[in-house]
């Protein structure tokens, strides 16, 4: 039989990886810049964590460390695309290709490792013992799903009631009428694609030290970042949207995996049962879910007006007559 | 009426609310300033009249702080200042409320008015900010609902906001660039009561413009700015006149006067019937929208920008699809057929987008040119373009219609606006239209320009072309026009005959109130 509370209690684990990358997206593209290079970026964060890991042992510090390498590699997004006003599609591939690359070479002969410390699991007291959403939502977690519940509306009321959520939104939708109320276009974009990069780096790292620890080249994301950039548009730009999102694709993705194991499903035998051609396609599904998701996002975005912030994708220039 | 109140002279103790004193500013190619002087004196509306071009948004966007001048020195109060960035110039006092609103359509209008303030610090207290916008509005009487999004709002509405986003940082001095282009005739009357509300509580004023009659009106002094240079500095304005003006801004003697012949209409060449369309963003843009032209008469339409118009034309010359009625040109239904069909039927485009939609600016203007007819011989045999009789075809009329330009082969982003227009009316008119959908055909063009286009049209009526005018100056709706046709919010408000027209019944049209002859189909 197929244990429907350990499918979702693991959902959620991976789901934060997916909601990490996600919001780290929204950040950057409210305020204009579009950085398709999220793979690449969770890829660098999860081989520099493990790679921290299994020198000095101090997961904790990995993670710091992957925060880092992935926020350094958007700031190169960031002088090309916003500095340099080239293309942010081109400019983010790029990226992704020099995040995968990177890893790839810096990472060898991590998967041969042996034991490394991962992050810690921690079941919270009282809120465990709630029937149902306790062994899904607080047993047995890495402290990373812990701070994914405080992030999503940590975010929201950032972008929504704060000041410097004002700004964000400013620049994202009308820069030059940020601009001409003194707010600094550029510095708030390079810090919101750096902000974008941090989180990313936080998805890989989150990963490889305990969602599904290890080192295993680009599989270890196996293009979860991809799934990250569709959920920013099928959130709205919206965080409480990205993590229903972020979630329910983690469970997805783990329901997936379990349907391979019985042998019987509700009663049939299991067409899924070890074939690993079937394997293959139950894997691809997330990705084609992803564009249908997509489809219907839009659609409704359409009918509703809310869209992708009005200057996405487009360089600054002052002065530049634009309207 | 110029308010003639007894004003500080240079030789008083009281010092310039603002002195720019010898301005330069380089673009690539371009002096858009040269040697500039301009003052403003505390509690006075100075108005800066100038052709589009003529450097005075140049000159505005470096008091604001947007561009560093290339030489000059600026002082405000009698103090010297540098601004480095639009923040400095607000710090200073001096606010800019721009010809294109900068306001985040997405936000709120209490949120829009705080934008880029230090203050709150961290969290927004959104009710309390509301109350306090609420309280500046009572102040000055500029009312606007503090919660709506800008993207909710009339555009006279969203001067408010800009106005009121520069009360609330207390600026003193207000740079209105261009605030009436866009507004109804009523409107500009409810915004000069506010400028002269703000004024006789001390504030100064720099009014932009290149509407003659509204200077006049509003402003103490006048200063011209022509090609850079200043032509006049800081006239009175009670002793200026119109003629003198238009001279100066242009640099010759200006006729007012197109010389309309009359014409006796024809049979009806262009009958919308019923049209109902949506606009980009999925929302009514025209709702069961009639209207009738004859051969040889212009049938005028007066809107503010955004109610229906570019709608209507796309509608007509088939790049958008309505969802319901007919659209019958000589006879024939073509709703929603592709604009080809349009063409087919001889319908001439003068789209309001020159380079977008009007031309393709990385193709040269005999390309340009050239872009209606090339399916057809003598142009190409359908597959092989001709390119010795496009060459001698686009001379031809480039000569004939007096485009400006070193060759044919030079690139049609390379023209300035008139010389593009011209280069679109040559293709649209040469071609012999039944049809013409004209949009803002003079708008940003220089008074000679102008001229041009407006003469053109007149001929093409005298040839016995059926012509609809969306214009948003009323002069010219007033001038060209034998009908004008009301257009609010995708709704026909009415039918006018020019003769019987005047500014306020227009105003009310556009405004929303029907007036004179409703729809008929």
């Amino acid at each position: 039989m197929i244990d429907w509370i350990a499918i979702l209690q693991a959902g959620i684990a991976s789901g934060t990886v997916l909601l990490f990358a996600a919001i780290g997206e929204i950040m950057a593209e409210r305020s204009g810049v579009m950085n398709l290079g999220v793979e690449g970026m969770m890829l660098i964060g999860a081989m520099t964590a493990y790679r921290t890991a299994v020198t000095i042992d101090q997961p904790w510090v990995g993670l710091l460390f992957a925060m880092l390498a992935a926020g350094i590699l958007s700031l190169l997004h960031a002088v090309v695309s916003i500095h340099f006003q080239a293309d942010q599609v081109v400019s983010g591939l790029a990226i992704n290709f020099v995040g995968i690359g990177l890893s790839m070479v810096l990472g060898e002969g991590l998967s041969k490792a042996g034991a490394v410390s991962l992050l810690p699991t921690i079941t919270v007291p009282l809120l465990s013992q709630i029937p149902v959403l306790g062994p899904i939502l607080f047993t047995n977690h890495n402290p990373m799903t812990y701070l994914g519940y405080a992030l999503t509306p940590a975010a929201w009321f950032y972008i929504h009631r704060t000041r410097p959520g004002l700004h964000l939104r400013a620049v994202g939708e009308h820069p030059a009428a940020a601009d001409a109320m003194g707010i600094n276009v550029y510095r708030l974009r390079y810090g919101y694609v750096f902000a974008g990069g941090v989180l990313a780096g936080l998805a890989g790292g989150t990963i490889s030290l305990a969602v599904s620890p290890g080192w295993f080249s680009e599989l270890t994301t196996s293009g979860q970042g991809w799934i990250a950039i569709g959920l920013v548009i099928f959130a709205q730009w919206n965080p409480w949207r990205a993590a229903a999102g972020a979630y329910m694709f983690g469970a997805l993705r783990r329901l997936i995996l379990d349907l391979q194991g019985p042998q019987t499903l509700l009663g049939f035998a299991n067409p899924f049962f070890y074939t690993p051609r079937l394997g293959f396609f139950l894997q691809m599904l997330p990705y084609a879910l992803v564009i249908l998701i997509l489809f219907i996002g839009s659609r409704e975005a359409m009918k509703k007006r809310v869209g992708a912030p009005a200057a996405l994708g487009v360089p600054y220039i002052r002065g530049e007559r634009g309207t | 009426m110029s308010a003639s109140a007894p004003l500080p002279d240079s030789a008083s103790s009281i010092p310039y609310a603002v002195e720019m004193r010898g301005i330069v500013k380089r673009f690539p190619g371009v002096l858009a300033n040269d040697h500039v002087d301009f003052d403003l004196r505390p509690g006075e509306v100075h108005a800066l009249l100038g052709e589009n071009g003529a450097g005075k948004s140049t000159l505005m966007n470096i008091l604001s702080g947007l561009y560093r001048p290339d030489a000059g020195l600026i002082r405000v109060n009698g103090r010297p200042v540098h601004f480095n960035s639009p923040r400095d110039a607000i710090a200073a006092g001096l606010g800019m409320v721009h010809q294109h609103f900068m306001l985040v359509p997405t936000q709120t209008v209490t949120e829009n008015i705080i934008l880029g303030l230090s203050e709150p610090r961290f969290f927004l207290p959104l009710d309390q900010l509301d109350q306090r916008v609420l309280a500046l509005q009572e102040q000055y009487g500029l009312r606007v609902d503090p919660k709506a999004r800008i993207w909710q709002l009339s555009v006279g509405e969203q001067q408010r906001v800009e106005i009121l986003k520069m009360l609330y940082r207390g600026a003193n001095v207000l740079i209105m660039d261009e605030p009436t282009a866009v507004l109804t005739p009523q409107e500009v009357e409810e915004l000069f009561h506010t400028l002269r509300a703000m004024v006789a509580r001390g504030h100064s004023v720099i009014f932009i413009s290149h509407k003659l009659d509204e200077v006049l009106k509003i402003s103490n002094r006048i200063t011209v700015l022509r090609q850079g240079r200043v032509a006049a500095s800081g006239i009175p304005a009670h002793e200026a006149t119109k003629a003198q003006l238009a001279q100066l801004m242009v640099g010759r003697e200006v006729v007012f006067t197109v010389r309309k012949k009359p014409v006796q209409p024809g049979e009806v060449v262009l009958s919308v019937e019923d049209v109902c369309a949506e606009n980009d963003r999925g929302l009514p843009a025209l709702r069961h929208f009639s209207i009738q032209v004859r051969a040889g008469e212009i049938v005028g339409i007066a809107g503010v920008a955004g109610n229906g118009q570019s709608e209507l034309a796309q509608v007509i010359t088939g790049l958008r699809r309505c969802s319901c009625g007919r659209v019958v040109i000589a006879g024939e239904d073509i709703a929603n057929r592709p604009p080809r069909a349009a063409i087919e039927r001889h319908v001439a485009h003068i789209p309001e987008d020159r380079h977008g939609v009007g031309s393709s600016p990385g193709l040269s203007l005999a390309e340009n040119l050239i872009m209606k007819s090339h399916r057809r011989p003598p142009i190409s045999n359908g597959w092989v373009l001709n390119l010795p009789m496009i060459r001698r075809q686009a001379a031809q009329l480039k000569d004939e219609y007096n485009i400006i330009a070193p060759s044919v082969e030079v690139q049609a982003r390379l023209l300035s606006g008139g010389n593009l227009q011209k280069a679109i009316l040559a293709r649209e008119i040469s071609a012999g239209p039944r049809l013409i959908i004209a949009v803002q055909p003079t708008r940003g063009l220089d008074v000679g320009a102008i001229e041009t286009v407006q003469n053109l049209l007149l001929k093409e009526r005298e040839h016995g072309a059926a012509i609809l005018l969306i214009s948003e100056e009323l002069e010219e709706l007033l001038t060209l026009s034998d009908r004008i046709v009301g257009m609010y919010e995708g709704r026909h408000m009415g039918e006018l005959n020019a003769e019987e027209a005047t500014l306020a019944a227009i105003g009310l049209m556009m405004a929303g109130t029907p007036q004179g002859k409703p729809a008929t189909r």
